[in-house]
């Protein structure tokens, strides 16, 4: 079975956001980057299909430069070979114009499955997966807890729905699967995996290379901070003054606890 | 000229965040002077539509068919791509549900449009509608303007206080579409819930609920110490749960319980929308996280910006010396 995992290099959960100057984006070079959390699922959900079924597993990534350092990442935990689709934009761009080249550049591997994460934790769009599905023609499921192949020709896979229920929906191959996050543990890149990886195969192509207009869908105005929505009382000092203020402030003016 | 909010339904319930996207589009309505429009999906759900007649809308539209009685994917996106064609609506509208999530991107992809997914405002700027969506969790906001029309929209659960009854009534329209059984690929089967909860969080006065702000299994007695000198229950947020540290069923947010206790204590939890949903009926809520911009603090009512691993145990004991 011939597997594409779509990733994206998003700043480390931990990052401090700095707008630019411009206050449209934010200042990338203070950022540091990591894969995007629910891709590594996906990636993950991927490599155990793989081992156990046999076949390849392809990871594509759209980013700058730096986005190479998580294409490594990918390969050094067990991928196969990747693609890179080189874009010197900044991060703001939309799930959709990102679609349209990872859809041109996935359409010449013709795989059965792929599968991406549910969502990015920079922009939360969770688009890209659906999207790339319709772009390829292919069928698709979001929010998937397990990955079953029946077959060569379909999968069963179990979808979360809201409020703790679930349904399993089985699908056409060549499908496209958004993974949810915490399905199965994450594994780590081996001394071995990193030292295999510096011999795998990284192809890049850039969206001139790939024929295509790269105009985005949507426009971003500004970046900005939230207004707090509610009166919130910070409490200031050490633990202990901490600890004591709001128990003063539960006991006495919420009256909670 | 409209806006078209598509609504949700489930077995002829309806899904409650569809009001809350009715009240958008109406607010889009009537700041650009559009009418506004209502359709509803499904089998059989003439009935249901006339639900929402009431409601300020011009009109009505049930999109009637067999094989729309179980939502796919494909129904759904080819039964709306011949609405919108014929309707032609400069905006359209959906609640952000995991159906909608499903469904919407493949939709606006038919139209070559963005779909500006999970809003929680929509302003009006040189006559162009702004929407606002929140990036990084929460943390920062973006306001965004999408290219050509249809522009396609959803909003998050919460952002719009949901539409009520209004003057007047409204028709209810019948929208025949053309779908034959090969076009849907997918075939899903009945839904279902996992085993029985043990544990109702619904009904708890005061929870303790946790976050990855933990780092590690072995840390939980620093919480579990402060759920019981309170008699409270403890919950957790997602990461918790999916590695195991807590069961599911303690779980808070959309994919877990939706709690609204007296007084909710966030430990460690930075407050992405699918927890936020699940706890924002909470009368008290308390915050502790090192993280100042973390988006748990636009819903808290007090907060501790520190090491929750040194002020847990200060307002454990702080708590243990009201009680002596």
């Amino acid at each position: 079975m011939k597997i594409i995992v779509s990733v994206k290099q998003v700043p480390a959960r931990d990052s401090a956001l700095h707008i630019d100057s411009a206050g449209k984006w934010l200042d990338e070079s203070e950022l540091s980057y990591e894969m995007n959390e629910p891709d590594a699922y996906a990636l993950e959900e991927a490599l155990q299909l793989r081992d156990k079924l046999g076949g390849e597993v392809v990871v594509i990534c759209a980013g700058p430069q730096r986005a190479a350092q998580t294409i490594r990442e990918a390969l050094a935990k067990g991928a196969d070979r990747a693609i890179h689709v080189t874009l010197e934009e900044p991060g703001s761009r939309d799930a959709l114009s990102t679609a349209r080249l990872l859809a041109k550049a996935v359409q010449p591997e013709s795989p059965e499955l792929i599968l991406t994460g549910l969502q990015s934790d920079d922009l939360g769009y969770g688009q890209t997966g659906v999207i790339l599905a319709e772009l390829l023609g292919y069928s698709h499921a979001t929010i998937v807890m397990e990955v079953e192949p029946q077959g060569s020709n379909t999968v069963r896979v179990k979808r979360e729905l809201e409020d703790g229920w679930f349904q399993n929906v089985v699908l056409p191959l060549p499908a496209v699967l958004t993974i949810q996050s915490g399905i199965k543990k994450l594994r780590y890149a081996t001394l071995m995996g990193i030292k295999k990886a510096k011999t795998k195969e990284i192809k890049t192509v850039s969206p001139v290379g790939l024929d295509m207009q790269t105009a985005a869908a949507t426009t971003t105005e500004r970046v900005y901070l939230p207004q707090r929505a509610k009166q919130t009382q910070i409490l200031t000092g050490n633990a202990k003054e901490i600890a004591h203020q709001l128990v003063e402030k539960l006991r006495f003016e919420a009256r909670v606890i | 000229m409209s806006t078209l909010v598509v609504l949700e339904q489930r077995g002829g319930k309806w899904n409650p965040m569809s009001f809350e996207a009715l009240a958008a589009g109406k607010n889009i309505a009537d700041s650009t002077g559009l009418e506004l429009q209502a359709a509803v999906l499904g089998s059989n759900i003439t009935a249901l539509a006339g639900d929402v007649t009431g409601f300020g809308v011009h009109k009505v539209i049930a999109v009637d068919h067999p094989l729309l009685a179980q939502y796919t994917a494909d129904g759904y996106t080819a039964a709306l791509e011949q609405l919108i064609r014929a309707q032609q609506p400069k905006v359209v509208v959906f609640p952000h549900t995991y159906q909608v999530r499903d469904y919407a991107p493949k939709l606006s992809t038919r139209f070559e449009r963005a779909f500006v997914s999970d809003v929680v405002g929509v302003k009006s700027e040189d006559g162009q509608a702004v929407f606002v969506r929140q990036l990084f969790q929460g943390k920062l906001n973006a306001d965004l303007r999408a290219s050509g029309e249809p522009q396609f929209l959803s909003v998050q659960a919460g952002a719009f206080r949901a539409a009520e009854r209004a003057s007047g009534e409204a028709e209810v329209e019948s929208f025949s579409v053309r779908l034959e059984a090969t076009q849907i690929r997918s075939k899903p089967e009945e839904p279902f819930r996992e085993a029985q909860r043990s544990v109702d969080l619904a009904a708890a006065d005061m929870i303790v609920s946790v976050g990855r702000g933990i780092k590690e299994k072995d840390n939980l007695p620093i919480v579990e110490e402060l759920a019981t000198v309170l008699g409270a229950e403890l919950a957790a947020s997602r990461p918790i749960c999916d590695n195991g540290w807590l069961p599911m069923e303690r779980q808070v947010g959309s994919s877990g319980q939706t709690v609204s206790p007296k007084v909710y204590f966030a430990v460690g939890i930075s407050g992405a929308i699918q927890h936020l949903v699940g706890m924002k009926g909470s009368k008290t809520v308390v915050a502790i996280n090192k993280d100042e911009t973390a988006p748990i603090f636009e819903t808290a009512d007090y907060g501790a910006v520190g090491d929750l691993f040194e002020i847990v145990p200060a307002l454990v004991e702080e708590i243990k010396k009201t009680k002596a």
